[in-house]
């Protein structure tokens, strides 16, 4: 599948380069607006990046998928970008991240029998209706929820639950381990929860 | 006879991504497991981790716009015609 995509961008087919931005195209914007300050400019991001495949292409050996080379290529290109605004992602500072707890410690009982258990349990969301959840409006602020995540988080988190990229195709891209990810993503989600229940709370 | 206590709601929700992403052991899993059959709280916190990814996935616009299609196309052109 790649080689007969890499084979025709090698040839110059226009409608394999066309197929392949409508695949990862929007993606890749997505992506590149975690590293930079202003959709114009993650535009230019996406754009140098595609320039970057194509000159790379008659180099690129399979060694990793198409996908991740060319989601590598998109954050490397990002990366430099947000460098000079000043704006980077300070994924080597990982191993230093903070101990914050999914839910606030407030909510569980603190001491007796049932120390550890709900003291102020969360509500169903079960009678909300799909469309609620759906709407315009929650995903705003499911979007403002992602947007104020540490960069780490809020990459992690669109790569993985927006883009549906796999875990491995994420840590092969950022250069994370597979641990890192995972304390990245549940950090991003716990968070993106939290924000859903203060929003959808008084239903 | 049980290997270990009960987990409690509050290490629970800290591994419920764990738990979505299939990364517990098969002990951990039973304990998770076992602590949502009794914990109706914790059925409903998953639920809300559900419907929270439904949410987040959501966000996904499959379209780059037309003016940035064609900007893209431009550079592939000027690409093969180097």
């Amino acid at each position: 599948m790649d080689a007969e995509i890499v084979e025709a961008l090698r040839a110059g087919d226009e409608a394999a380069f066309a197929m392949l931005v409508a695949q990862y195209g929007a993606s890749m914007l997505r992506v590149a607006q975690m590293y930079v300050r202003t959709r114009a400019v993650a535009e230019e991001v996406v754009q140098d990046a595609w320039l970057g495949v194509l000159r790379g292409i008659g180099s690129f050996e399979g060694r990793s998928s198409l996908k991740t080379w060319i989601f590598r290529i998109l954050t490397n290109t990002a990366k430099t970008r947000g460098e000079r605004e000043s704006r980077s992602v300070p994924f080597s500072a990982l191993e230093g991240v903070d101990d914050e707890a999914a839910v606030e410690p407030e909510r569980f009982q603190s001491e007796g029998r049932w120390a550890g258990h709900w003291a102020a349990p969360p509500s169903p969301w079960t009678d909300i209706p799909e469309n609620r959840l759906l709407s315009t409006e929650t995903r705003e602020v499911v979007a403002r929820a992602i947007a104020a995540l540490p960069p780490a988080q809020a990459t992690v988190i669109t790569m993985r639950d927006v883009e549906g990229f796999d875990s491995e195709d994420v840590c092969n891209v950022l250069g994370i381990t597979e641990t890192n990810q995972r304390v990245l993503l549940h950090r991003a989600r716990s968070k993106v929860r939290r924000a859903l229940e203060d929003y959808l709370g008084d239903h | 006879m049980k290997l270990a206590r009960d987990l409690t709601c509050k290490e629970l929700v800290e591994l419920v991504t764990e738990y979505l992403e299939g990364g517990l052991t098969a002990a951990e899993r039973e304990r998770f497991e076992e602590h949502l059959g009794f914990c109706d709280w914790c059925v409903t916190y998953l639920d809300q981790m559900r419907q929270t990814l439904v949410a987040v996935g959501s966000l996904r616009e499959d379209d780059v716009s037309p003016a940035m299609e064609a900007s893209l196309l431009a550079t592939f052109r000027g690409w093969k015609a180097r």
